[in-house]
């Protein structure tokens, strides 16, 4: 039998394996953790509160209320709570007010502080260490040099230094978390940059005549995504937890912002009479973070299978 | 491995200039005249003239820090705005605690790390494992501050009048004394260094205990730096409990393994002899790496607990302004770390030839 007389099956779309797409590829490795999964549903969560949080809480997080009872524990109708008092998931704060809607509003103003610093940090320190690595020679050494100073100090304490300087408060606290990332982000950049520039397809473009600028961004800077994306969630799940941090000591956020490391300072000294109000603030914080390590590690696994544990 | 640590030696010389640059800015950039801020608004201009030249607040800003460094050096790191002591004073006073705390919180973390890490890899994907690693990952997403005030309200109130009572705050137990080493020891001409070490191991509950035979003292001193140090450590914990896990099964996949297996050794001896050793070194630099995260929980831990440490004093100070003890504690606690993650490298190159050779 010769060869042309073996049938040969059409290529069509019907006939061929459709390959999936790079999304499609890695949102099934994302979606195969189940801790990632896990992950993903609690950050859903914390985005529907942060949105909707005029909706979903059922008093103002700020005003105080009136015929209650400071520090009250919670009264649920379904526990058994009587009709005629009003109904307090986790109970009043030590201002009377309604402690579910002030956690409720600070799943935003979290948000917030996590997206915001960890935007600011990665725009600079992406910027920094594109320069350095793309540059190179001393202005590579200088910008690298400078940055490992700051990396010379714990993490928190800088941020508490910084803020020492600054003076107290939301804004200058958020600047101290983001001035401590930092270098995170341009060694991050660094790396990708030196990687890929001296490659071929750079060469070729530069001899099609782009300009050193663009090749720097739309050339190179792409291949930095995938580890700044990565790098980007866990820091956000540092940036809140720092931010808290820093409410709680009292150089973050000031009365009466409904910020969770605020709230559990305010009441850090009723811990023994009033428990819930320690508590809840601190399972909403510790939520918020667990969910932004837990989407963090499985987009790492996800994007980029290099990085992972063997596990 | 000599030649290792001088050329690390020399790499660490533009860090430590870097963080004195770092901290005597810090008290350049602090708003508002510094005559003022100390004497008080209604300071006329030759005292603060006078003041300037005392201080030498006169001179150009490189001669300004080349006194500054200058200084540190001799070991004068100027005086707390607030009360007038020497800032030497105060770290021999606050700094034995914190060691103290890092240390214990260490002991603790890198112990049930390894532990729950090595366990965990044992039963691979078994629910122990499952269990092991959420709980992992809820240790690193915890607010330290928070842990803190959870464990004294059990441990206090909870579990108050059983044998697992630990006291929520202090340092000591009222009625219990520390006895400056000076004094009991008989030594009056004590100066510099050497008075510094006195009052550093004075200071310390734990070794003042120890070296004064006081174990009254000793085990007060203990029994309140446990919940503290649970607190501190617990982030440790966890990530050394994840960076075990994955160096050993890591190790376990490799072909010596196998061999080891192949020529008959028990497998407890397999992973003891074996394994272990070579997914250590991962776990050791992870274990240094954390002074950093255990130092920047000491700060909040102590004030939750209202333990004399460097973070409370530090936060007392930012907060009333007090910048030459924010400056002095700044340096100290950036060498410290810096220092440690000297000591992470050298038993990196310790644990494996090939790091020497670069």
């Amino acid at each position: 039998m010769s060869l042309q007389e073996k049938e040969v099956p059409i290529l069509s779309s019907e006939t061929i394996r459709e390959t999936a797409s790079p999304f499609v590829i890695m949102s099934r490795r994302f979606f195969r953790h189940s801790s990632a999964r896990l992950g993903l549903f609690l950050l859903g969560i914390l985005v529907v509160c942060a949105v909707f949080a005029e909706q979903i809480a059922p008093y103002d997080p700020i005003v105080p209320l009136k015929n209650v009872k400071r520090r009250d524990t919670a009264c649920i109708r379904i526990f058994g709570c009587p009709a005629e008092e009003s109904q307090h998931l986790m109970g009043i704060d030590g201002n009377s007010r309604d402690l579910f809607s002030r956690i409720i509003f600070g799943a935003r103003l979290s948000l917030q502080i996590g997206v915001s610093t960890i935007s600011f940090a990665i725009v600079v320190g992406g910027l920094l260490g594109a320069i350095a690595g793309f540059v190179g020679g001393w202005v590579d050494d200088l910008i690298m040099r400078i940055l490992d100073v700051l990396l010379a100090f714990p993490s928190l304490l800088l941020a508490i230094a910084i803020v020492a300087v600054l003076g107290p408060g939301l804004i200058n606290a958020l600047l101290a978390i983001a001035i401590v990332q930092i270098p995170v982000y341009a060694r991050v950049v660094r790396a990708s940059v030196v990687s890929v520039k001296e490659l071929d397809f750079i060469s070729a473009s530069r001899a099609l005549g782009a300009s050193e600028i663009r090749i720097l961004f739309s050339r190179i800077m792409p291949n930095a995504l995938t580890p700044l994306i990565v790098q980007g969630t866990l820091g956000i799940a540092t940036a809140i937890l720092s931010a808290a941090a820093l409410s709680f000591l009292g150089l973050g956020a000031e009365f009466p912002t409904p910020e969770w490391g605020l709230m559990l300072g305010e009441e850090r000294n009723s811990v023994f009479n009033a428990p819930h109000l320690v508590f809840y603030p601190g399972i909403a914080i510790m939520i918020t973070v667990l969910s932004f390590n837990l989407v963090g590690d499985g987009l790492r696994d996800a994007l980029d299978p290099r990085l992972s544990n063997v596990n | 491995m000599i030649q290792f640590l001088i050329r690390r030696l020399f790499l660490i010389l533009p860090v430590l200039v870097g963080i004195l640059l770092v901290t005597f800015t810090i008290t350049r950039l602090v708003p508002g005249d510094p005559c003022y801020v100390m004497l008080g608004e209604r300071a006329t201009e030759s005292t603060c003239n006078d003041f300037k030249a005392r201080f030498g607040l006169d001179k150009s800003i490189p001669e300004q820090f080349g006194r500054y460094v200058l200084n540190l050096l001799k070991g004068d790191f100027g005086n707390s705005l607030k009360d007038r002591r020497p800032i030497t004073t105060v770290i021999a006073e606050r700094l034995p605690m914190t060691f103290e705390l890092t240390f214990f919180a260490m002991i603790f973390s890198s112990t049930f790390g390894i532990l729950l890490g090595v366990i965990s890899a044992l039963n691979r994907n078994s629910i122990i494992d499952t269990l092991t690693m959420l709980g992992a990952n809820m240790g690193v997403s915890m607010p330290v501050f928070w842990l803190g005030l959870l464990l004294a309200y059990v441990f206090a109130l909870v579990l108050k009048d059983t044998p697992f009572q630990l006291p929520p705050s202090g340092r000591l137990s009222s009625g219990i004394s520390m006895a400056p080493l000076t004094k009991v020891w008989g030594i009056q001409d004590a100066t510099g260094v050497k008075a510094f070490g006195l009052s550093f191991l004075s200071n310390s509950a734990i070794l003042n205990g120890l070296l004064t035979s006081n174990y009254k003292l000793f085990f007060d001193a203990l029994k309140h730096l446990i919940l503290p140090a649970v607190a501190v450590g617990t982030i440790s914990l966890s990530v050394i409990a994840r960076m075990t896990r994955s160096a050993l099964l890591d190790v376990l996949g490799q072909d010596f393994i196998r061999t080891a297996r192949a020529k008959g050794l028990r497998y407890s001896v397999v992973i003891r002899r074996h394994a272990l050793r070579n997914a250590l070194i991962p776990i050791v630099t992870i274990i240094g790496l954390q002074t950093g995260g255990l130092l920047s929980g000491a700060v909040l831990t102590e004030t939750i607990f209202s333990l004399p440490g460097v973070g409370s004093k530090m936060v007392e100070a930012i907060l009333g302004r007090d910048y030459p003890v924010v400056q002095g504690f700044s340096v100290v606690i950036a060498l410290i770390f810096v220092f440690t993650n000297l000591i992470v490298d050298a038993s990196y190159a310790y644990l494996d030839p090939r790091v020497r050779v670069k």
